[in-house]
């Protein structure tokens, strides 16, 4: 097994306020790892500077052979690596379903204008709605909006994808039809990095459960350390209810 | 002095009209490409280039129309660049456009909510593409009503090319009035046709808005 992803001693604050403190874990390729914790855990940030939406102040973090701490980088090839799906979707509502999945493989890796509505259609039966294809996101449910973002980044065929909060908008129903499709890109070997307050799916689908509590990795293990904690804080975090 | 208002003054009014059209759009023209160097210039990621195009944006709106007309047409001048009354006022106008239509888009740029830069950036979009792709198709609908509402502003603003002898409908007013001395039926009739000018602007703006709106048609 090889890590794509590493994370070694992250440090990161906004202004004084420290929100990483000494970050450390591995994903392996193939890999399914559930991020867990409170609100203000440092679970988002983590997840965030894996793409380089943040930058860290220090540590040694490497995704996919590319060095993010070092000056470097070529910060497009990484996110042509790596894919990202959003609490809030995301969707480019001036553009179609179609336009939506296809503009970056058109820009980016230019695709000819001929292929991409092949490439949208078989992005959107990956995730179930083929049949959305020229739909405008706000024609969209909550649940819906958030398949076409994750067949969005499919489409950019990422070699990482991560979650951040996907399904936190969405009633319970939605969150179902959404987990179902990760579960789905989970079983088809694609390596993921789910932030999550879903336990269900922590439990059932995540090869490894990370539990962060106050900026640091507080506790690891298989999904079933859900079940008997180790820590008092990750107990205290699982009566709650959350 | 004295006669009547004859067909031939209003055609002369009418020429008037044209050369109000011409710089007006020259102003329109020139004001928006600088316009969006201001805009592109103000949301840049250097400091430096956003202070520098604040402290232009600044001055400019700080100073009367007039002023600039005058310092362009008469202070270049004297240093011996002399430029014809339509070139003068296009200028002026241009500068005067791009401080306004600069922030004015600026700002509507960055009412598109940050999350489409990083969804943009997140599928490694550069960052010319996100925002030709992304952000200004978006900002546009936004910018369409203040962008309109100032043209029309502008349009108006053109009157005061007269100072530097330029002839539009202001001048040529004035000139069938030292002639006929019947202000109120002279200066009317130009502010009608001031009126038939801006008015299709608005309607146009109002058009435009809700072409623009495909696609969010039911907003929230």
């Amino acid at each position: 097994m090889s890590a794509v992803v590493k994370l070694h001693d992250i440090h990161k604050s906004f202004g004084t306020v420290e929100v990483l403190k000494g970050v450390s874990f591995e994903i392996d390729r193939g890999e399914v790892v559930a991020i867990i914790g409170r609100s203000g855990s440092g679970k988002s940030t983590a997840l965030r500077c894996i793409n380089r939406l943040e930058t860290i102040q220090s540590g040694t973090l490497e995704v996919c052979g590319h060095r993010l701490d070092q000056p470097t980088l070529d910060l497009r090839a990484l996110r042509q690596d790596v894919g990202m799906v959003f609490q809030s979707y995301n969707l480019f509502p001036h553009l179609t379903v179609e336009q939506n999945i296809t503009l970056a493989p058109r820009r980016v890796k230019r695709l000819p204008n001929s292929q991409a509505r092949a490439l949208a259609q078989a992005s959107l039966e990956r995730v179930g709605l083929a049949e959305k294809i020229d739909c405008y996101p706000e024609q969209l449910s909550g649940g819906q909006q958030q398949r076409v973002a994750i067949a969005r980044s499919l489409a950019m065929q990422p070699k990482v994808m991560l979650f951040d909060e996907v399904t936190s908008a969405l009633d319970p129903q939605l969150t179902g039809e959404v987990l179902r499709v990760m579960e789905t890109l989970a079983q088809g070997g694609m390596t993921m990095a789910v932030v999550t307050h879903e336990m269900t799916f922590a439990r059932r689908v995540a090869d490894r459960v990370i539990f962060m509590h106050q900026g640091r990795v507080w506790e690891t293990g298989p999904g079933e350390m859900l079940e008997n904690p180790q820590t008092p804080e990750l107990q205290a975090f699982l009566s709650n209810g959350l | 002095m004295g006669g009547s208002f004859t067909i031939n003054h209003f055609l002369y009014l009418l020429q008037g009209v044209g050369w109000t059209i011409v710089l007006s759009a020259l102003a329109f023209a020139l004001g928006g490409v600088a316009g969006f160097g201001v805009m592109l210039l103000r949301t840049a990621r250097s400091a430096l280039l956003r202070r520098i195009s604040f402290l232009y944006v600044q001055l400019i709106q700080g100073t009367p129309l007039l002023i600039l007309l005058f310092v362009v047409y008469f202070g270049l001048g004297v240093v011996g660049i002399e430029l014809p009354p339509l070139l003068a006022a296009g200028v002026s106008l241009m500068v005067y456009c791009s401080a306004f239509l600069g922030e004015i888009w600026r700002g509507c740029v960055e009412s598109v909510p940050r999350t489409q830069w990083e969804a943009s950036e997140g599928l490694a979009l550069t960052r010319w593409q996100t925002l030709v792709d992304v952000i200004l198709p978006q900002a546009a609908r936004i910018a369409t009503p203040p962008t309109v509402g100032f043209l029309v502003q502008v349009l108006k603003s053109t009157s005061l090319a007269s100072v530097v002898g330029f002839v539009e409908l202001t001048r040529a007013a004035q000139v069938v009035n030292n002639s006929l001395f019947t202000p109120f039926l002279v200066f009317g009739i130009a502010g009608v046709l001031y009126f038939a000018l801006c008015y299709p602007l608005s309607r146009w703006s109002r058009s435009l808005e809700r072409k623009l709106n495909v696609g969010r048609r039911q907003a929230a």
